[in-house]
């Protein structure tokens, strides 16, 4: 994404002082030169090292405790074998969903609107910077925040309130990735359907955003899979629950009561003294962890967007 | 973007040509209908901030009423004992972060340096993937790994070392009154900040690296400049308010980051710590570990107050970096 060179002319930086032409020995400029590239090499070969030591790690002590059960049996009462982490699997799918299906439409549109009308017009900017921010802010505040403002007032957690925390993690997110997906379609597409006499609505539905389709799913998902790992925001809006979620409205629905979650449930119990249950957790760490690099891989693999890296 | 930088997207509405070839009556309705709904989903990302900040302050008010601004300047967190104080936390949280900048924001560098200038696009692209796979890792596996394998190794070989050797008597090593071992402490939980906040910088810094003229490096190395001297003395002051945000970004995140802090940090809410390798607690982890504690009205506006005053900081530190990145982009003539 090289800019055109020869546009810069006049914003180049202060030209270097004279100093810098003093004469130095080229041995030790050639020495420090190959230094930082080795430190380079290493510190790009540590990064990527520590990511693959922290999956082999899950991996490891995880793949134990995956078997039918895990995903299908509750957790074991404290100090017993076997079961599994089915209700907090299913809480989590149920969380994730339920706020993928608030902020991914909101983000989506008002992802257009900052790309197709707001554009450099002073909302936009304003939005654009608001959104920018958002995505900074730390996710425990967010689930203060929502505790604060849904479960303090109705005097109870739910499986609802950690979705809305969760959708307000999104929100910003896709409405940046869409922004910014739907700039790079080429304006000729936009003046064409437009010059069929097409209104404004349908050139950006039927058009722009079907040349974008494959981005946009792409952010889609990876927005939904980055909030799906998330634990802070869940702390005290879902909480979590020993139980299968049932219902609605109940005190074990959906929105009456704690619903169980995979990452709140790993949390707890990775810091229990059993080894049932740090057993448990580890194989709810390496679902997590499956679940999040695989979709993470894929999306890349299917839809190589050339804008990353 | 291969698109020129003429826009002529229309700048309102429907161009009038098109609304009169209209054949059908929609028009009419779909465009106003089509705009207000993503105008309002545009807004709803800022009105959400509002009503963020403004739940915050409401339901901190008990707390800022009667603990005031002492708040800040109290030590201790010990809500039975009657002390609300965010001090011991505001600087476990200054500490680990700064522990965690001082680490990641020169291997971010030298690894963006990498991916623009001394590796083929194609290695790069793998690098790059690699490194952001690391952004992926949800945090609770970070703390779950920190607590399992880096706890341990820490306190059974980094510390001992260190405490054994001169390094041991200097200020901020020397362990303090709290010391446990080593193991829960400010550096472990600085050391996987770091990693956690590593892909941000680099991805930020490397757009930023990029964004940097080829001409005026070409110039560079015309001269005979080495890799390192291009970077240091052009592309670096180029791009030095760029690389400012994307230090900003990573401050930002590691200021907020509660699961992993949480697992390692120690939870020691009654001092501020006088060694790296002492037991601290920070903000975003204190929130964590005591919110199901809290009973009384009082302890719970407390908290909240926390989460305030947490949500200000990184604010401040988010904003100065949108500013400049913003600047960045600018001065290199890129889209503000």
């Amino acid at each position: 994404m090289s800019a055109p060179a020869t546009s810069q002319n006049g914003a180049g930086p202060a030209p270097a002082p004279l100093k810098a032409l003093r004469p130095r020995s080229h041995g030790r400029r050639k020495a420090v030169d190959a230094a930082i590239r080795v430190f380079a090499w290493v510190s790009a070969t540590a990064g990527i090292a520590v990511m693959f030591l922290i999956v082999w790690e899950v991996v490891q002590r995880g793949f134990s405790a995956i078997d039918w059960g895990f995903f299908t049996e509750l957790p074991p009462v404290v100090g017993e074998d076997g079961g599994g982490l089915g209700n907090a699997i299913l809480g989590t799918l149920v969380i994730t969903f339920v706020a993928a299906l608030i902020a991914l439409p909101m983000g989506f549109f008002g992802g257009i609107w900052l790309a197709e009308f707001g554009r450099n017009g002073r909302v936009a900017t304003g939005i654009r910077m608001v959104a920018n921010v958002n995505m900074g802010i730390p996710s425990i505040v967010v689930g203060v925040f929502v505790f604060a403002a849904l479960v303090r007032p109705l005097q109870h957690y739910s499986g609802f309130a950690g979705s809305i925390a969760l959708a307000f993690i999104m929100l910003p997110v896709m409405a940046r990735t869409t922004e910014d997906i739907l700039n790079l379609v080429p304006n000729e597409l936009r003046e064409s359907g437009l010059a069929m006499g097409a209104p404004r609505w349908r050139v950006t539905l039927g058009v722009v955003i079907r040349a974008a389709r494959s981005g946009l799913i792409t952010g889609a998902v990876l927005a939904t899979v980055r909030v799906a790992g998330e634990t802070a925001p869940l702390l005290f809006t879902a909480l979590s629950s020993p139980y299968w979620l049932q219902g609605l409205f109940g005190p074990e629905g959906f929105f009456g009561g704690p619903t169980a979650n995979l990452t709140k449930t790993v949390y707890d119990f990775s810091g229990m003294p059993y080894e049932r249950m740090q057993e448990l957790a580890w194989g709810g760490a390496l679902v997590i962890i499956v679940a999040v690099l695989g979709l993470n891989v894929v999306m890349r693999l299917i839809f190589q967007r050339g804008k990353e890296w | 973007m291969s698109t020129l930088d003429i826009d002529v997207r229309p700048q309102s509405g429907p161009p009038r040509g098109a609304a009169k070839a209209a054949p059908r009556g929609h028009h009419r309705f779909g465009d106003p209908v089509f705009r207000v709904v993503a105008l309002v989903c545009g807004l709803s990302v800022a009105i959400a901030m509002f009503t963020l900040a403004g739940v915050l302050i409401y339901n901190s008010w008990t707390a800022i009423g009667e603990l005031g601004l002492s708040f800040l300047t109290t030590v201790a967190w010990s809500p039975n004992g009657g002390s609300y104080g965010a001090l011991a936390a505001l600087a476990g949280t200054a500490m680990t972060t700064v522990v965690a900048m001082v680490i990641a924001v020169p291997l971010a560098l030298v690894i963006a340096l990498l991916l623009t200038e001394l590796v083929p696009p194609r290695v790069a692209r793998v690098i790059g993937t690699g490194i952001e796979m690391l952004a992926a890792i949800p945090s609770i596996i970070f703390g779950m790994w920190g607590l399992f394998v880096l706890v341990p190794f820490m306190q059974e070989r980094v510390a001992p070392l260190v405490m054994d050797s001169w390094l041991g008597e200097l200020p901020l090593l020397r362990p303090g009154p709290m010391f446990q071992g080593g193991g829960f402490s400010i550096l472990t939980a600085g050391l996987v900040l770091a990693v956690m906040v590593l892909p941000f910088i680099t991805a930020f810094s490397r757009d930023v690296l990029l964004m940097v003229p080829r001409v005026t490096k070409e110039a560079g190395y015309g001269m005979g400049s080495t890799t390192w001297e291009v970077l240091r003395k052009i592309s670096l002051r180029y791009a030095l308010s760029g690389i400012v945000g994307a230090t900003f970004i990573g401050l930002g995140r590691a200021l907020g980051e509660t699961m992993a802090v949480a697992y390692l940090v120690g939870g020691s809410f009654l001092e501020v710590p006088r060694s790296l390798f002492d037991p601290g607690t920070t903000i975003a982890s204190l929130i964590a570990l005591q919110f199901n504690e809290a009973t009384t009205k009082l302890d719970i506006s407390a908290l909240i107050y926390m989460g305030l005053i947490l949500f200000v900081i990184t604010m401040v530190f988010q904003v100065l970096a949108q500013i400049w990145l913003r600047r960045a982009r600018r001065t290199t003539g890129g889209r503000a």
